[in-house]
């Protein structure tokens, strides 16, 4: 790992507590448009609103016998993925390559950081090619922003998740699910359930809802698996599964994420399902017309069980069918941001 | 000055009649082209009351100017219905210009599939084609200085005006 990312002073492990430490004008041209995709902090609910209606327009593209726009043709996207992936990564390729852009999967293990070159020199490399956007997962938090506040001013970044900050397009692509199955998001009752501590996703789940007026938002946890700040993130902390699914129109479980959690947060697997698992008899209480999403990839037995992972009311598998039209309106709005700015 | 829709529309739908007996066309799918060619395309669609059902195009992601001006904001859904392989189509828009949207819009549809044949309806032809592109037929055709502009309002009612 090079030594700029290790840094504390750029990525402090609390960053996401200091919500004024990231600037989210960094995201914005100066007409307000796109330019990076990093949090879903400081964006109006106006252009989240027009992420998704954009993503609307793209999800038709995979009904085309050609399943390919020629929006990006002669742009260049690098993947610069520090952290495995594999579902989030496929589908950034995969929607780069349905607006025809050229892309490069940047293997970090296997690259020239391991020899020593810093990130910066990495970059700088990367922009000689004539990049045109990074597209960032990184363990630490913070390691987008700090891409983005260190590339050449033609170049786009989007974050692909970094750390337990953020994971904006997860985020996005979870509304737009929501949104194509219950119309509206007002009066919606959302429960967010599971490790809402390591969960870069329920955080920008969060600022998401709340930015698109869900008023209802609960958080269902062990208070082991809940962040200290979670009292100021403007939801409802519920500690017993069945009084939080009451009611719920959508269900978001998140997987327990076993390798980030260094000390014993949970007594065991069992235990855990035994009291915070999904089990349709759990259900019961929810709305009838409940939906049941999660960002995967999911453990059966641990945070849900397979009746209701391969059930009527699971979106599961909509929500990565959506992900790549979210990500393909992002991407291309962010370069249309940057190419309207240099007008 | 003004111009009057209702004639128009009464003009092109009798020419689209001739043409596809002539063509022996029997079963069209119509497209009109977001926003003013699916207004005419909507009418149209009705009066000739053609079987299934009318398709939008949204030409944004093929349009050619992307590299300059980014995406156009309020970017629609394109919506055909059925596949366009072997399809005799009916392509409408509202005002024939330079001729780029309708190579946007053929390409789009190409991405669709292969349809057999594209007849290329315009409520207004305008001078100033940059591309090599004709209307199969017009409800008028004006010939008019490079500021003026047609504007198209709707849906309902449908006004027609030409800007200075």
């Amino acid at each position: 790992m090079c030594t700029d990312l290790a840094s504390p002073q750029y990525f402090p492990s609390t960053a996401h507590q200091q919500p004024g430490l990231f600037s989210a004008n960094i995201q914005l041209t100066p007409q307000g448009r796109l330019r990076h995709f990093l949090t879903i902090e400081g964006l109006s609910g106006e252009l989240l609103t027009e992420i998704l209606d954009t993503a609307e327009s793209f999800a038709g593209i995979k009904d085309q016998t050609v399943k390919k726009v020629p929006l990006l043709r002669g742009k260049t996207i690098v993947n610069l993925f520090f952290e495995p992936s594999t579902r989030t990564r496929t589908t950034f390729e995969l929607a780069a390559k349905r607006l025809s852009a050229d892309v490069i999967n940047f293997n970090i293990a296997t690259a020239a950081t391991s020899k020593g070159e810093s990130l910066l020199d990495t970059l700088r490399n990367l922009e000689a090619m004539n990049c045109d956007m990074f597209v960032v997962r990184h363990a630490d938090s913070g390691a987008a922003q700090f891409i983005a506040q260190h590339v050449a001013p033609h170049v786009s970044v989007i974050n692909a998740g970094d750390g337990s900050h953020a994971h904006p397009t997860q985020a996005m692509l979870d509304m737009f699910t929501i949104r194509r199955h219950k119309k509206s998001f007002a009066h919606l009752c959302v429960a967010i359930v599971g490790d809402i501590l390591h969960s870069r996703v329920a955080r920008s789940q969060i600022l998401a809802l709340r930015q698109l007026g869900v008023a209802c938002i609960r958080v269902i946890a062990p208070k082991s698996l809940l962040p200290a700040e979670v009292d100021q993130m403007g939801v409802e902390v519920l500690h017993d599964l069945t009084t939080g699914l009451k009611d719920a129109d959508v269900v978001i479980t998140l997987r327990l994420q076993r390798e980030r959690m260094q000390g014993a947060f949970i007594p065991s697997e069992h235990e855990y399902f035994q009291l915070y698992g999904l089990t349709e008899r759990r259900l019961s209480v929810a709305r009838p017309d409940v939906i049941i999403m999660h960002p995967g990839p999911i453990n059966r037995g641990v945070e849900i069980s397979s009746e209701v992972a391969d059930g009527p009311r699971s979106v599961i598998l909509q929500q990565v069918t959506f992900g790549t039209a979210v990500r393909m309106a992002v991407i291309s709005m962010a370069i249309s941001g940057i190419q309207a700015a240099r007008e | 000055m003004n111009l009057d829709i209702a004639k128009l529309l009464t003009g092109l739908e009798e020419q689209l009649r001739t043409q596809l007996t002539q063509r022996a066309i029997q079963n069209p799918l119509m497209i009109g082209i977001h926003t003013g060619g699916a207004w005419i395309a909507e009418q149209l669609h009705r009066r000739l009351d053609i079987r299934d059902s009318l398709g939008t195009l949204d030409i944004s992601f093929y349009r050619d100017d992307f590299s300059r001006i980014g995406l156009q904001p309020k970017v629609r859904p394109s919506n055909l219905p059925l596949s366009v392989d072997d399809r005799h189509i009916i392509l409408v828009d509202d005002v024939l210009y330079t001729g780029r949207t309708i190579r946007a819009a053929l390409n789009e549809i190409f991405d669709y599939g292969r349809p057999a044949s594209v007849l290329l309806v315009a409520l207004i032809v305008r001078n100033g084609r940059e591309l090599p592109v004709q209307a199969d037929i017009s409800g008028a055709d004006l010939d008019l200085d490079p500021e003026q502009n047609i504007k198209l309002s709707g849906p309902e009612p449908m006004t027609l005006k030409i800007v200075d």
